[in-house]
Formats: structure tokens, sequence, C-alpha cells
């Protein structure tokens, strides 16, 4: 399988978690996205050497994975792309940051330790909010949100339109590059010979059918900006919801629960 | 060169999101003005082709490795500057939105580092000028412009990505996210991207070079008419500066970042009085400014610290120093795996009962 299919079956996977069915599928789209605002807003505010603040906001994914019944292994599978540039930066963190911060009987833990390990936390928490709402939004919905924040319509089109092809577009030349590796066995990507024709024969051909798309488009009565059926309102739930969650977020912000959970037990 | 939201703090990110945003009401209203706004299924087959583009492995001859293509230069000089950055928006998007590279909240930041530079800045002050210019006129017109299309695709590609790399290192910078200081997050991002800048300058050259040679209307400011000019120019010179002008140009950046970081600091921080640098939120000590008041400040510092002041000196910003802390992050974690157990039982009651 090339890198190709695999971006095909990740992103036909989103759309299948899309279209289950759970409490968390049947909030507004338009609260879920701004609750997740908040929550990652919340998160990246925490200070640096903040660690025990910050586990206790990941309660609120746990939460939703819980409740909407979406996989976690997914969501762990797209840290690959995230971790390594978190974890380049953060990774000097310990090497410059070594001022001794806590001590656990005998270990000494320096400030640089918790600053990476607050800053990797950080990326995952933010990473589990925005895919759960993808995988629990589907695309034309999230558009629909989009355009009641007053998002301009033409980018919410081009984003939905975008999405369509980019399918379409991306089977096309897995194909391509299957076809091309049958017939170059051996070479391990594009010769140089072919790097302009290849994509380039794809982009003539694409730009001319974008042409004839769009006329008949109009044809059926395509004018500026698309309508959005089966939309969900905002509803005073969705309402609670939002303001309820964000409300919690700012507690856990200012109030370190942990904090306080451990003074119970240790003085 | 994708930013996750954890790299950037709540006032950058929005500071980039003020940025992005203006440009692309900027790009739209001029787009509306000129009625181009038909062109978006155009726009948008050709954003969904660099975004699966972008996963094409390019062979480098000589090397084992690959390289891949950067969309900001060849979307702009397809579709324009304005078509191409909403285009490139909507790939970032995208990506961010189901494949998790970058993040919601870094989505402005990495518009303006990938999309801004390589759309605007690429294509007003590199493209558009050299498509102009009369620079390998003696080859002749059509060898002439193609050389200009590679000349421009690989400048601009080179250019922009030295940009981004280096708005990188600053958001983060200005997040204080990482202690790694000013110049060595410079010297360690902008070599790197030159090579990457190089390599996506000359995948970009091609495909425009055969759009060019295939179907020359479609290419933005390309001349199509024969202008006959008198330049002697030999191709092999034309190549050899044409290779000086990408290395000088891009490599500068990169040259002043690795040889000479203090040079740079001091322009950013060094000469600014320390309120402006407080107000800014920069760290002098972070930074490593080199100046004669910052070295004698941090010679008397070396004598009265044992310790640099970090932190752990005021006791009520790092609430999570204290043993309880830890404990709590235990409880929490604990709490969260009930969370899970309960949703299991629940789940699996769920499914005894449809059965």
């Amino acid at each position: 399988m090339n890198k190709m299919e695999k971006a095909l079956r990740e992103l036909s996977e989103m759309d299948e978690l899309a279209a289950h069915a759970s409490p968390v599928h049947g909030l507004c789209p338009t609260a879920k996205l701004l609750t997740a605002i908040a929550y990652i807003l919340t998160v990246v505010s925490f200070n640096k050497y903040d660690l025990s603040g910050l586990s206790v906001m990941l309660l609120y994914p746990v939460l939703l994975f819980q409740v909407s019944g979406i996989p976690v292994r997914t969501c762990f599978y797209k840290l690959r792309i995230v971790l390594p540039l978190v974890m380049a930066v953060g990774l000097f963190n310990p090497i410059f940051d070594r001022a001794p911060m806590l001590t656990l009987g005998t270990v000494v833990v320096s400030g640089g330790v918790v600053s990476m390990l607050s800053l990797m936390l950080k990326g995952l928490l933010c990473l589990m909010v925005s895919f759960l709402l993808m995988a629990t939004t589907p695309i034309d919905a999230l558009c629909a949100a989009l355009r009641r924040l007053h998002v301009p319509g033409m980018l919410v089109t081009l984003l939905l339109l975008t999405y369509r092809y980019v399918g379409v577009m991306t089977e096309e030349l897995a194909v391509m590059t299957d076809a091309y590796h049958l017939r170059a066995p051996g070479q391990k990507g594009i010769h140089i010979s072919a790097w302009g024709s290849f994509l380039g024969q794809l982009l003539l051909r694409s730009m001319d059918r974008a042409q004839e798309l769009y006329s008949s488009m109009l044809l059926r009565g395509y004018h500026e900006h698309f309508h959005y059926v089966d939309f969900k309102p905002f509803t005073f739930s969705d309402g609670l919801y939002t303001v309820g969650c964000t409300a919690a977020f700012l507690l856990l912000r200012f109030v370190n629960v942990a904090q306080a959970l451990g003074g119970l037990i240790v003085r | 060169m994708h930013m996750a939201d954890a790299l950037l703090a709540p006032a950058v990110a929005a500071t980039m999101y003020v940025a992005s945003g203006t440009a692309a009401g900027v790009s739209i209203h001029k787009l509306k003005k000129d009625d181009d706004a038909q062109k978006l299924p155009t726009m948008a087959v050709t954003a969904a082709l660099v975004f699966a583009g972008q996963m094409i492995n390019y062979t480098i001859p000589g090397t084992g490795s690959s390289g891949h293509m950067c969309g900001g230069m060849l979307l702009s000089a397809l579709l324009g500057p304005q078509a191409g950055f909403l285009s490139m928006i909507v790939i970032l998007a995208i990506q961010c939105l189901f494949f998790a590279d970058g993040g919601l909240m870094a989505l402005g930041a990495n518009v303006w580092n990938m999309a801004f530079y390589g759309c605007f800045v690429g294509y007003y002050l590199i493209w558009r000028p050299m498509m102009h210019s009369r620079w390998f006129a003696g080859m002749g017109a059509k060898a002439g412009q193609r050389a200009r299309i590679i000349a421009a695709s690989v400048i601009g590609c080179v250019v922009t990505l030295q940009l981004g790399a280096f708005s990188v290192v600053l958001e983060t910078s200005l997040s204080g996210i990482t202690e790694l200081p000013f110049g060595a997050f410079m010297a360690l991002m902008q070599p790197i991207h030159l090579a990457i800048g190089l390599v996506e300058g000359l995948i970009t050259a091609a495909v425009l070079t055969f759009v060019y040679e295939s179907r020359p209307e479609l290419l933005r400011e390309a001349d199509m008419t024969d202008g006959a000019v008198s330049a002697k120019r030999s191709l092999k010179a034309t190549i050899v500066i044409l290779a000086a002008v990408a290395l000088v140009v891009g490599g500068g950046l990169s040259l002043l970042a690795s040889e000479n970081p203090d040079g740079l600091e001091w322009a950013l921080f060094g000469n600014s009085d320390a309120g402006y640098a407080e107000n800014m939120g920069l760290d002098e000590d972070d930074f490593g400014v080199e100046s004669r008041a910052a070295d004698t400040a941090a010679a008397i510092q070396e004598k009265t610290a044992f310790l640099p002041d970090y932190a752990f000196a005021n006791s009520d910003t790092p609430a999570g120093t204290s043993v309880s802390g830890v404990v709590g992050a235990a409880m929490v974690a604990a709490v969260a795996v009930l969370i899970c157990l309960a949703g299991g039982f629940f789940r699996k009651k769920r499914a005894a009962a449809a059965k």
C-alpha cells in the first residue's frame, strides 16, 4: 500500500467515525467547535512547569472518547506526525534548563524535564481534542458551523469542494504511482526525467475538467454559495454544553485540582 | 514545518490568526472584485491535486533520498497569489483537521509560514518581477522564458522556505516554549530548509516548465509573445549566475544564522532597552543576548547566584512542584482509568441489550 492509499484510508476512516451516532455526535457542530477551541486555548495557556495542573485536563478527552465510543487507537496513530516536531523542540529543555524542580526521594527532576513533559502532554491533549471534533462531526456539518461563525462563504465552499476532490485526486495519484512503479521496478521514487510530466499531465487534465465542472454546477443552479441542509440548530442544551465546558476549563486552569487532591493525602 | 498547537502561546497564535485572516480577507475581496469567484472549482481541483502531489516521492539524483513538492509557488503561478493563498489555506486546514498535521490553533501561524510567504512574497517579489525581467533573454524567447521559470521557482521556494523557517523559530521563541537559544534554534532550522527549498524549487520548476511547454496560457505572467531581445549571455554563464543568486539569496539567512547568530539577536533584542524586552515577553537570559551590558550583568549574576533565577524561586507560579502535585496527577490518572472502565462497562451492557 503506498502513501496515498494510506491517506485515503485515513480519510475514509474519519468519515466513517463521523457517521456514528452518540450523544457527542448529536451535539451541534458549532458548540463542538467552540468548545474545542476553548479547550485548546486553555491547555496551551498553562505554565510550562505546571504539569500537575495540566494533567487534570486529560479527563475531558478521556470522557469524550468514552461517551462517543471513538477508538483511541486511531487517534494515537496520528500522533506520529505531531510528536516528532514537538519532541524536537522539547528535547532541548532538559539540556538547557537544569534547575532542580522537584525531589522525589533521591531522584531530582529538573525544570527542563518537567517543561518537556508538559509540552508533550499539551501536544497530546490538543491532538486528542481536535481529533475528537473531526471524528464526531462530518465535514459538511463543520462547514455549516464555520458559516454560522461568519467565516467567509468563499473559503468554506472552497474547503468543502477541495475536500471532495482530495479523495478523487489522491486515488488518481495512487493509481499513477503504482503504475509508475510497476513499469520502473527498483526505483524508490519518481525519476528526475518524469518530475514535471508526472504531476503536470494530471494537472492539465484536472484543470480542464474543473472548467466543465463549473459549467455543470451553473447548469444545476449554483449561485455563489451552497445551502446547507440537515443542519442541526444551536439549541439550549448546546449552549449549556459550551458554557459549562468552558467554565470547567477555566476552573481547572486557575484551580490546581491535582494539587488539592494530592494535598488530601500527602502533607 | 507544520507547527503543532503545543508549540504556540495563545497570544502568538491569535496574532498569527489575525495576520493570516487579514491576508485571507483581502484576497477574498480582491477575487470578488475581479469576479474571479467563478474560478472556485479550478481552485478546489488544483488544491486537491497539490495536496495529493505533496505525497509523491521524487528521487533526488545521486542521493538515496527523495524530495517533495511545495505548494505555494506552484499554486500562485497557476492561479495567481490570492486564489493560490486561499487554496493553500484549505490544504493546510484539511491536513490539520483530518491528518493531525498542524493544529486547530496553530493554523493561523501555519498559514502565515507556509502560504503567505509562498504565495504573496513568492509571487509579487520573485515570480512576477522575474517573469517580466530581461534575464536569459539571449537564449531566445522560449528557452529564456523556461530559464526564467526555473530560476523563479528555485529562488522563490528557497527564499519563501527560509522566511517560513525563520517565522517558525520566531513564533516558538516568542511563545517561550523552548529553552533552546534563539540563535542555536535558527542555526538548526535555516540550513535544513535551505536544502529542502532547493529540492522543492527544482520539483516546482519541473512541473511549471511542463505546464509552460504544453499550455503556456495557464501560467500567470508568462510572456507568450516572441520578444526577440538582443542580450547576449551563454547558457553556461546564465546557469552559473542562477546558481550563485540562489545560493546567495537563500544562503544569506542561513549563514547569518549559523555563523553569526549574535548579529541577528542584537538586531532583535540587544538594542532594545530592558522595558521593551520585558513587554515583548522576551527573557534576555533565554535568548542569550550578547552585549556589553548583558555580559556585565551576567558576570555579576554568576558571582552572586549559584543557580540562575528560574521560576522555582517564586513559589506561586509553578504549582506542580510539590509532591502533592505528583500524587494528585496520579489520582487524576486513576479517575481517567475509572472513566474508561465505566465506558467499557456501559458499552458492553448496551451491546448485550442489542442482542
